[in-house]
């Protein structure tokens, strides 16, 4: 495959990955609810089907459970199956098989079975949807032994993060942020150096405070970064990219530097992503702290009726808010 | 098995009775219905429109399910309970619902959006499926009421559950025709088979028509005509009556078309025909209806003017009420989450009404 660069949204950078796996690998599939000739509610698997038949791109009936069991079934028999799960809120039906299945059967026969299964879930907030569309549900995922959870924020990462996943011999839950699907960046399909699929990154260089985030909230942090590097301060910021395994030795190395923590996610707040990253600094980086770790999160309710979402979400001036309580402890 | 959905008003809008259907036309007040499928499209076309403007979000539209949800609403009692998905705006307009009410899910100002309690209609189901097992408990809990099979008229009663042709793929369904058929439950299913889920018409699903899945589970299935409300109220009363008299579960599968694409946000141009389309539009249930009535003398000059004046003031209702729908206060995602505020709850409460305050 040759080389080539070129600007695209998200979605379609996630469709590129998808494509190239399926030319690398006559093992891949994709299975999900009108993936075929509709291309997905958010067309990330435009033209799939047309491409490579409806054997490997696969219109399921109705039923997350099945979308899920049967992709495991499909993986014993050596596929390489990619789920799509329609909506974040859509996902529950198929916890069963995620929970008690997927993620442990490696484990249960003792490495004999590896289950190389991604679910591709649309998540998050900002799309003024009706209700179940708009969940953040990765701290489950993230809580289950077994399960890599992982969130692309950009057009390279959604194209390298998928096609890493496909290759992955543990089950992948990548989560695409659906509020930023049509957010354009540079996609290079070089194969020589994909980053790491379980790697951070830093993606803004600071000396001041770490703010950690992931997904849709990562273009949001780079501009609060903006807004405070006018006011002298120099902000830090880490793409956190996987959320299972966490890599907290790119967030501790910064708070070591910047001896300030300000963790952001939209999904609610207790027992979440931010409470874990607080743990383990405080662990690993308890003489650097000079400020407590600050959470700016969604609340611990049901995600709101989309008038409100925008409130409820924690934005830039909440971001901003959480800095400066850091700074004025 | 004979498959044929059972036909009482056909195409041309002439009455025919079935032997397997038994239907009296003088049983039910056919203006009122008339009326009612009128007032449904109604609904959906003021929300599409406001839609459009911008005023909802979405709307999934009901357009060509007139008869199905009007005919089965019309054989509830008040004291009967519907679990609807997100379709079913006929049923709610029959239920007493103010339509306006219904905007707001769509609108984004609330997540209910009505008092299920109050008119025997519950909220909104958007997760595929769920609502068939919540219908499975109500019922389960009527029968330990002691309010089924008693003889007395103004005593029984019986759950209806309405289910897309989609969501009989969804585990829950299942589980709820299982659960239902065992403990011979006076619950009803009634499934709109609109021919497609989103993008999946129902060879995606089943190789079966949905009336003969019934059979598998151990009840009743029946087949109606999906555009034809005598049909469709006849077979909802004859299962509701079977139901409320402790027969049992009945599934009925109203055989319709979506007409419209899934919601305002779909592109049906992506996976279908519009000759499709066509060929049911020429099938609308409201047309043959209004041919009966025409051919029978129970519409005249009076009553078509009157129908007329109701269908504007409704749109104007419509109209008017969902841009006058309240955005609710920032302490309401709060507010209910749990009977009563944890501590941590209402900390964050505070946090959130003091930043929204500042920000002001
Ligand atoms: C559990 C679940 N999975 C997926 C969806 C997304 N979704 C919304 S409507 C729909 C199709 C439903 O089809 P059907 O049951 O036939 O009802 P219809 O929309 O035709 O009324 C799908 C897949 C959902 N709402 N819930
Ligand atoms: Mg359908």
């Amino acid at each position: 495959m040759t080389t080539m660069t070129s600007r695209m949204p998200i979605a379609h950078a996630l469709n590129l990955g998808l494509r190239h796996a399926m030319e690398a690998d006559e093992k891949v599939m994709l299975i999900g609810e009108d993936i075929g000739q509709l291309g997905g509610v958010f067309r990330v698997t435009d033209g799939l089907q047309k491409t490579f038949g409806d054997h490997r791109v696969v219109d399921s009936p109705l039923g997350e459970a099945g979308i899920v069991g049967s992709a495991i079934g499909l993986a014993m028999a050596g596929y390489r199956p990619v789920c799509e799960i329609q909506f974040d809120g859509f996902v529950f039906p198929a916890m069963n098989q995620i929970i008690t299945q997927l993620a442990k059967y490696r484990h249960r026969s003792e490495g004999a079975v590896t289950l190389p299964v991604v679910i591709r879930i649309p998540v998050g907030g900002g799309i003024g949807a009706i209700e179940h569309h708009s969940e953040s549900p990765e701290a489950y995922f993230a809580h289950t032994a077994g399960l890599k959870v992982v969130s692309p924020s950009n057009p390279q990462d959604a194209y390298d993060m998928m096609k890493l996943a496909i290759r992955s011999n543990d089950p992948v839950i990548f989560l695409e942020p659906k509020r930023n699907y049509w957010l354009k960046g540079d996609v290079s399909t070089s194969t020589t150096t994909p980053s790491d699929l379980d790697r951070a990154v830093t993606v803004r260089k600071g000396t001041d405070l770490t703010l950690v985030t992931y997904g849709a909230l990562v273009p949001v942090a780079m501009k609060a970064a903006d807004v405070c590097q006018e006011e002298g301060r120099n902000i830090d910021v880490i793409d956190l990219r996987s959320l299972s395994p966490i890599d907290d030795k790119a967030v501790v190395a910064s708070v070591q530097r910047t001896g300030r923590l300000v963790v952001a996610h939209e999904a609610s707040r207790s027992v979440g992503l931010g409470a874990e990253l607080a743990a383990r600094v405080q662990d690993e980086a308890f003489y650097s702290l000079i400020s407590p770790v600050i959470r700016v999160t969604g609340y611990d309710t049901p995600y709101p009726a989309s008038r409100l979402e925008e409130e409820w979400l924690p934005g830039l001036d909440r971001i901003l808010d959480g800095i400066d309580r850091s700074f004025t402890y | 098995m004979n498959d044929e959905p059972i036909s009482l008003l056909n195409a041309g809008g002439s009455f025919t009775s079935s032997p397997e259907l038994p239907f009296e036309t003088d049983s039910t007040d056919v203006l009122a219905l008339y009326n009612d499928m009128l007032m449904a499209r109604t609904v959906d076309t003021e929300a599409i429109a406001l839609q459009r403007q911008g005023e909802l979000g979405l709307w999934p539209s009901m357009l060509g399910q007139e008869a199905a949800q009007i005919g089965a609403a019309h054989a509830l009692l008040p004291r009967d309970i519907v679990f609807p998905t997100y379709r079913e705006h006929g049923v709610a307009w029959c239920r007493g619902v103010d339509p306006v009410d219904l905007l707001g899910l769509f609108r984004g100002t609330t997540l209910g959006g009505w008092n299920p309690t109050e008119n025997n209609f519950n909220l909104y189901t958007l997760v595929i499926g769920a609502q068939t097992l919540h219908a499975v408990g109500y019922a389960m809990g009527i029968l330990r009421d002691g309010d089924v099979g008693t003889g007395d008229p103004d005593r029984d009663r019986a759950v209806l559950v309405f289910l897309g042709d989609g969501a009989l793929s969804e585990g829950e369904t299942n589980e709820a025709f299982v659960w239902a058929a065992a403990q011979h439950l006076p619950v009803v299913f009634f499934c709109q088979n609109n021919q497609w889920a989103i993008s999946a018409p129902y060879s995606v699903q089943s190789r079966v028509s949905v009336a003969q899945r019934a059979q598998g589970y151990g009840f009743k299935g029946v087949r109606v005509d999906g555009n034809d409300v005598f049909a469709c109220l006849a077979a909802t009363r004859e299962a509701l009556a079977a139901a409320r008299a402790g027969q049992g579960p009945t599934l009925i599968e109203a055989l319709t078309y979506r007409r419209n694409p899934h919601t305002t946000s779909d592109d049906d141009g992506r996976y279908r025909t519009l000759a499709e389309n066509d060929a049911w539009a020429a099938l609308d249930p409201i047309d043959r209806l209004r041919t009966y009535l025409q051919s029978t003398g129970l519409l005249n000059d009076a009553n078509v003017e009157d129908i007329s004046r109701r269908g504007k003031a409704l749109a104007e209702h419509l109209r008017s009420g969902c841009r006058a729908l309240p955005v609710p206060g920032h302490a309401s995602p709060f507010q209910n989450t749990y009977a009563e505020l944890p501590d941590e709850l209402e900390r964050q409460m505070n946090e959130h009404l003091e930043f929204v305050e500042a920000a002001e």
